[in-house]
């Protein structure tokens, strides 16, 4: 699990400077993280129908839940 | 012949909910331009042609997707296209975790779960693979199984049946005046003869619809007509999800009021198909879920999350179907 959120989940660029609050609504309502929190690339996502998996190719697992 | 607007529920009372006969395009067009104070009267309307063509049951289904991403296809509505630069990367899902996925399913009470690929057609790997994801379900769970594999040769609508497929999706998207404007890279004629290999081979057709995708009224009342032409097993009705990255993301989402006229439509227009609830409905109805719809002619439901975005929790669906009395379909009522 990445331990410093630098880059939003939703599209992948830096958290700071920007407004993302259609990521965090889209985030919320209807998707899994979508991009490395720690280094900003497109995660490796499946969805379950109970559940996700999401993996960084180079910072390793980003997340699972049973949603 | 023109339909007069205020005039097209009592002609649908007559021809639908007591002949049986579903409302022809032109009718069709008149209920989705019913105004809002008429919007509740065509809804249960709808309702009641249901319950008297296909009964209180409903129809649950999970579904999951086996190969996600990368589609060589350039669908302007999907984020599993490669031809988009969207979020989602190319994965695929090995066969423990598809059959837990169906043993998820199977738990809530679903009859039926598809497998699903973004692929234009089913490749030797991709039919080999399907192949022995259905022996370990079978193998491990109780539930019939569907597959959505996209384009498909005779021979590969064969291997299916033989692989004791239950029924195959593929749906038709939009109106065939519609279609060249959201898929460039096959036609709705592909689509089509794909569907009549499906009903060939004695599988049950599953076609659906994506509505919101800049479609007009009069094309949305084309598409319902020419599904009822097909008269498929079931309609699996979508509403647009406009991703990033993909050329409609900048659509707006279809207001509720416009989605429950197109389900009362397509219920009057098809009374005996099993009508579902499928992607977009979060985003379409919010808080409100599957209440309006389910009582206004839907009579299925897809359980739990999509391909790439999350649903609903099944429970919270299938509390509202026990408040509502509507029992979950079984599977021995479906074979
Ligand atoms: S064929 Fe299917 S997976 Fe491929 S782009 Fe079209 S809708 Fe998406
Ligand atoms: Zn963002
Ligand atoms: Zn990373």
């Amino acid at each position: 699990m990445s331990t410093t959120a630098a880059h939003c989940d939703g599209c992948g660029t830096p958290l700071a400077g920007a407004d993302h609050a259609r990521c965090r609504a889209r985030r919320a309502a209807t998707d899994p993280p979508r991009y490395c929190a720690a280094c900003g690339r497109k995660l490796v996502v499946q969805v379950l129908p109970a559940g996700w998996t999401a993996r960084c190719v180079r910072c390793g697992e980003a997340g699972v839940a049973a949603r | 012949m023109t339909v007069i607007q205020s005039d097209v529920l009592d002609v649908a009372r007559r021809q639908v909910l007591e002949g049986g006969e579903g409302l022809r395009e032109e009718q069709v067009l008149a209920v989705l331009r019913l105004p809002e104070e008429a919007l509740q009267d065509a809804l249960a309307l709808a309702h009641e042609v249901r319950l008297r063509w296909c009964g209180p049951e409903v129809e649950v289904e999970g579904i999951v997707s086996v190969k996600t991403g990368g589609c060589p296809e350039d669908c302007h509505f999907c984020s599993q296209s490669g031809r988009f630069e969207t979020p989602v990367r190319a994965v695929r899902l090995d066969i423990g975790s598809l059959v837990e996925a169906a043993r998820q399913t199977a738990q809530t009470g679903a009859t039926e779960f598809c497998i699903v690929a973004a692929v234009r057609g089913p490749d030797e790997r991709l039919m080999a693979q399907v192949s022995e994801g259905i022996e370990a379900i079978r193998a491990a769970v109780d539930i019939n199984i569907a597959c959505s594999l996209g384009i498909l040769t005779a021979q590969q609508a064969q291997e299916l049946e033989d692989m004791g497929v239950h029924r195959y999706n593929h749906n038709l998207e939009t109106a065939r005046s519609h279609f060249a404007k959201v898929v460039t890279t096959h036609s709705w004629e592909d689509r089509w003869a794909t569907l009549q290999l499906v009903r060939e081979h004695g599988m049950e057709v599953c076609c659906g619809a994506i509505v919101g995708m800049g479609e007009t009224l009069a094309q949305r009342a084309e598409l319902a007509a020419q599904l009822a032409a097909l008269a498929p097993d079931e309609v699996p009705m979508n509403f647009l999800d406009p991703r990033p990255g993909t050329p409609l993301a900048d659509l707006p989402v279809v207001e509720a009021p416009d989605a429950l006229r197109a389900i009362a439509a397509f219920r009057l227009a098809m009374p005996r198909t099993v009508l579902r609830f499928a992607g977009g409905r979060e985003l379409t109805f919010g808080d409100l879920g599957a209440r309006d719809g389910v009582l206004g002619g839907i009579n299925a439901i897809i359980v739990g999350n999509y391909l790439t975005t999350l649903g609903r929790d099944p429970q919270e669906d299938l509390d509202l179907l026990d408040e509502l009395s509507m029992p979950v379909k079984a599977l021995s009522e479906t074979l």
